[in-house]
């Protein structure tokens, strides 16, 4: 593969969005995203962690045998995770609370796991790094816009300060399971809309 | 025995795994094309879960809980080992995929080669791993994890089940070309997601 580093991080983020085209991630980009506050830690957390594990699996690509290779993977983010979940109780400790087994699950992300197995079993390791970062950056806008309009119309709060006026009636389905669905759903449409290339076949 | 069916219908209906906290979103949306995948998936995904959960429950118990190791001696009485949980859950299931995987291999060749790529990314199915860690928030025995384990399973296994059945039906409608494929999967999804939010109001 010999596509510029540019593409590489910026790619990730509209054209092959791990989210909206790969179908990879959606389950924690779901449940965090009530509110603004836990979707960018969820985002910094999981940017983190494919970014290190990319790199980390990328430097031992050439001496990990075929038959095991998953386990090692699953060995090295498995670490970081830990690593990550340790970091947000001493620092952050309400939001990881809320959090609650998300930050644990960041272990079965498959983006986390997908982009080792697809990328960085192939690719140096300054590559690898940066499409962690791109993937994982394209997990957050998706993640942020969620949250955003989650929030904005769930609870007329953005970062938990009120921004809607009193008089506006919170729409609690927001808040609910359903509407990240159709949020998310409705996003891929706009996305596709955007860049007709990724229409799917009937 | 009453407790147990509880946390059964709870796990399978009010707090569907898929449907309530979106776990095992990847391959939901990914193999719920056609039924029958959908079906063997589901089988494949409530006999990992029968088995990982109590599992885990056992290695939770027994060496990481503060004080678990205690068994082993006086000096081990203080120790918590339960930030290793992450690590030893996820091997343990990985090993459980792959039993899974030998066996399907041995006796459901065509279930192992419909399955194909999603049977080794069943060890990644947030699902899985996902009980494993409501099991220890939720303090759980070991034989409520084990009722919890398949229950949730089972539950996953319906709703993916009844995904597949709505897309096979879709194919014969008009969906908008942007909406198509994905777009629409998740619009239903949401849809099944408001069924399913019916079932909150069971009192138990």
């Amino acid at each position: 593969m010999a596509s510029k580093n540019s593409e590489v991080l910026l790619d990730p983020l509209f054209n092959n969005n791990p989210i909206a085209l790969q179908v990879l991630g959606i389950c924690s980009a779901l449940a965090v995203t009530t509110k603004l506050e836990t979707a960018l830690v969820m985002s910094l957390a999981l940017t983190t962690v494919v970014a290190c594990s990319n790199v980390a699996v990328s430097l031992i690509r050439t001496r990990i045998p075929p038959s095991i290779r998953i386990i090692v993977q699953l060995t090295i983010i498995a670490s970081l995770v830990i690593i990550t979940d340790q970091v947000l109780k001493a620092f952050v400790y309400d939001i990881a609370k809320q959090l609650s087994v998300f930050v644990g699950l960041i272990i079965t992300n498959c983006i986390v796991m997908g982009r080792a197995e697809a990328f960085a079993m192939q690719n140096g390791p300054g590559k690898s790094f940066l499409d962690g970062v791109g993937n994982g950056l394209g997990y957050s806008v998706v993640l942020i816009l969620v949250a955003f309009f989650r929030e904005l119309f769930g609870s007329g709060k953005l970062f938990g300060i009120q921004v809607l006026p009193d008089a506006y009636q919170t729409n609690g389905l927001m808040l609910l399971a359903p509407s990240a669905f159709f949020l998310i759903g409705l996003g891929i449409w706009a996305l596709r809309v955007w860049k007709t290339d990724q229409i799917e076949e009937n | 025995m009453e407790e147990l069916l509880n946390i059964f219908i709870k796990s399978v209906f009010i707090e569907n795994m898929a449907l309530a906290y979106f776990l095992g979103m990847c391959t939901f949306i990914a193999v719920s094309k056609k039924v029958d995948t959908a079906l063997g998936l589901g089988v494949a995904v409530i006999f990992v879960l029968g088995i990982t959960c109590p599992l885990n429950n056992l290695i939770y118990t027994f060496l990481l809980k503060e004080g678990a190791l205690s068994w082993a001696g006086e000096s081990f009485a203080k120790v918590d080992l339960s930030f290793l949980s992450f690590l030893s859950f996820i091997g343990s299931i990985a090993a459980a995929v792959q039993i899974v995987e030998m066996t399907l291999d041995r006796y459901m060749p065509s279930l192992y080669a419909a399955l194909g790529v999603f049977l080794p990314l069943i060890a990644v199915n947030c699902a899985i791993l996902g009980a494993s860690l409501f099991m220890v928030e939720r303090d759980y025995n070991f034989a409520e994890s084990t009722v919890f384990g398949i229950g949730s399973g089972v539950g996953w296994a319906l709703a993916i089940v009844a995904l597949a059945a709505l897309r096979e039906k879709m194919t014969y409608s008009k969906v908008p070309p942007g909406l198509r494929g994905l777009g629409m999967t998740f619009m239903v999804t949401g849809l099944m997601a408001f069924g399913f939010m019916a079932f909150g109001g069971i009192q138990l």
